[in-house]
């Protein structure tokens, strides 16, 4: 069971109180852009074996969508931070690298 | 190879058994292969056995990186039904029922196939329409299925509610030919048969990287060293992801945990396999007598084999409304698997954009029943370069939107 704490309210759940969203950071692409980057928008996703950033959302709780950073190799949470942004914050990127030396973020 | 016969036994049976000889040899890679399968699971194994037996390539190698047959093939319900909705869906899955029929005398290896029948319920208005329609396609698929009402459901599954007062049984979906295997038996009856062949199954064997020359693949990296080969086969289920990073391109698969457990075990109580998928349970009892049940998956990517617990709650509660018998049993264990899941849920058997490697993954929670059809349909995909079973479920549908939609047929969140 993965305990995550929401950042919008501060609170500290069991994952039953939140429902998963999928790789967060995703660049849209729409109607007038190419097969290639549409089919990579909608389906193709990183799906790694290690540090992977996803959306969730607090269903149980205040409602609202938030990102985390998981190992899905160990389901190790790393931190969670505000929807709101293109790229992880740096700080949980620097914890990451000290838990994962060989791990190197991706653009 | 020594075949398995009543002779045999009897043969054994008077010096002590100390004839049987090994199943299949472990043999160390050789330098160069001219097809290397990765993943001696059940449809890797299936994969290479009919390249030798329809197509004559057994200059093969199977390469594991666990032991035969432990990752999904071992980890499943074992159920066999090819009541699918969309056509090339049905053809690749009543295919593999069909071959599971002869399976046991075409490996001369037990694989217990017991075409016990499979129900779907139908247990709201909207699941009745939809296995209704469902059994329409079937007719006209050539696949036997039958719309039962809930009188006839009662009479082949006595435990049953029908009565139940949030979940009634309305009727089902019946598959009489449908049923269950044993799942080892079913990898190791293929690895048997793979190694009389010549074929080499290597496990502890772990794919570390994929060569390529000029668009071509070469070989592979390995923990036993450098193995070089022609064509390769990708047929890793929940890892498909990472040895297509290796390839250097990118699929769409996602990989979640999907869960199964079985109860104490009692007497003979259910021989139909039962779906619930309203409640997204289902369960049938093993030859032990165990009740042998799965659920859903779990919503996030995950490798570790180990899924939530709160799914095991959610579809055991589920049930025993339905199966209100199941109320008081000792669950004896649980285990997990990782399913690739694709954005249609329907499978991916295609050439990549590397010239030589092929993949055959996203079968996601539906991998143990395809596992014939898909070995064949993949085996003729190699050795011809085009096969009409796979032909649907290449790659390139995702680019050009042509969807097999069996998350929608299926009506269940899978």
């Amino acid at each position: 069971m993965l305990t995550l704490t929401c950042p919008c309210c501060g609170i500290t759940a069991e994952e039953t109180e939140f429902a998963p969203g999928g790789e967060a950071h995703l660049k849209r692409f729409g109607p007038d852009s190419s097969d290639a980057d549409f089919e990579g928008y909608l389906f193709a996703r990183k799906n790694p074996k290690g540090v992977h950033f996803e959306r969730w959302r607090h269903a149980y709780g205040c409602g609202k969508w938030f990102l985390a950073a998981r190992c899905t190799a160990t389901l190790e949470v790393f931190g969670t931070y505000a929807a709101q942004t293109h790229k992880p914050p740096a700080d949980l990127i620097k914890k990451i690298k000290a838990k994962r030396p060989e791990w190197e973020p991706q653009a | 190879m020594k075949r398995y016969s009543i002779f045999a036994v009897a043969r054994e049976a008077l010096r002590y058994h100390a004839g049987w000889e090994r199943a299949w040899r472990s043999p160390e890679p050789k330098k160069r292969y001219k097809v290397v399968v990765i993943g001696a699971g059940g449809h890797g194994l299936a994969t290479a056995y009919y390249l030798g037996k329809v197509h004559g390539i057994t200059d093969v190698a199977v390469i594991e990186k666990g032991w035969l047959g432990g990752g999904n093939t071992g980890r499943n319900t074992t159920i066999i039904r090819s009541n699918y909705l969309q056509d090339p869906s049905a053809a690749i899955y009543e295919k593999a029922r069909s071959l599971y029929e002869g399976l046991s005398r075409d490996l001369n290896y037990n694989v217990m196939f017991s075409p016990r029948g499979l129900l779907m319920l139908g247990q709201t208005e909207h699941e009745v329409r939809g296995y209704q329609r469902t059994v329409h396609a079937n007719r006209l698929q050539g696949i036997a299925t039958e719309w039962i009402g809930p009188e006839r459901v009662k009479e082949l599954v006595p435990i049953l509610n029908i009565d139940g007062p949030r979940y009634p049984v309305l009727g089902a979906l019946y598959q009489a030919r449908g049923g269950t295997a044993r799942h080892d038996a079913v990898a190791w009856g293929y690895a048997r048969a793979c190694s009389s062949m010549g074929m080499d199954i290597i496990q502890q064997c772990e794919v570390t990287g994929i060569s390529q020359n000029a668009g071509k693949v070469t070989g592979i990296t390995t923990s036993k060293g450098e193995i070089g080969c022609e064509n390769l086969a990708i047929v890793v289920a929940g890892h498909s992801s990472v040895l297509a990073e290796m390839g250097g391109f990118r699929l769409p698969i996602e990989s979640v945990a999907l869960q199964a457990w079985v109860s104490e075990p009692i007497k003979p109580c259910m021989d139909v396999v039962v779906m619930a998928n309203t409640v997204h349970g289902y369960m049938s009892q093993s030859d032990k007598g165990e009740m042998v049940i799965g659920g859903g998956t779990d919503g996030f990517n995950n490798y570790t084999q180990r899924g939530s617990w709160h799914h095991v709650e959610e579809t055991t509660r589920a049930l025993v409304e339905t199966f209100p018998i199941i109320s008081r049993l000792k669950m004896l264990r649980q285990w997990g698997g990782i399913v690739d899941m694709t954005g249609d849920r329907s499978p991916i058997l295609s050439k990549t954009p590397v010239e030589g490697i092929f993949v055959n993954c996203g079968w996601g929670t539906g991998g143990f029943k395809s596992i014939p059809g898909s070995g064949f349909a993949m085996a003729e995909l190699i050795a011809r370069g085009h096969s009409p079973l796979a032909a649907e479920f290449n790659l390139n549908r995702f680019k050009e939107g042509r969807f097999i939609d069996e998350s929608v047929a299926a009506g269940v969140a899978h």
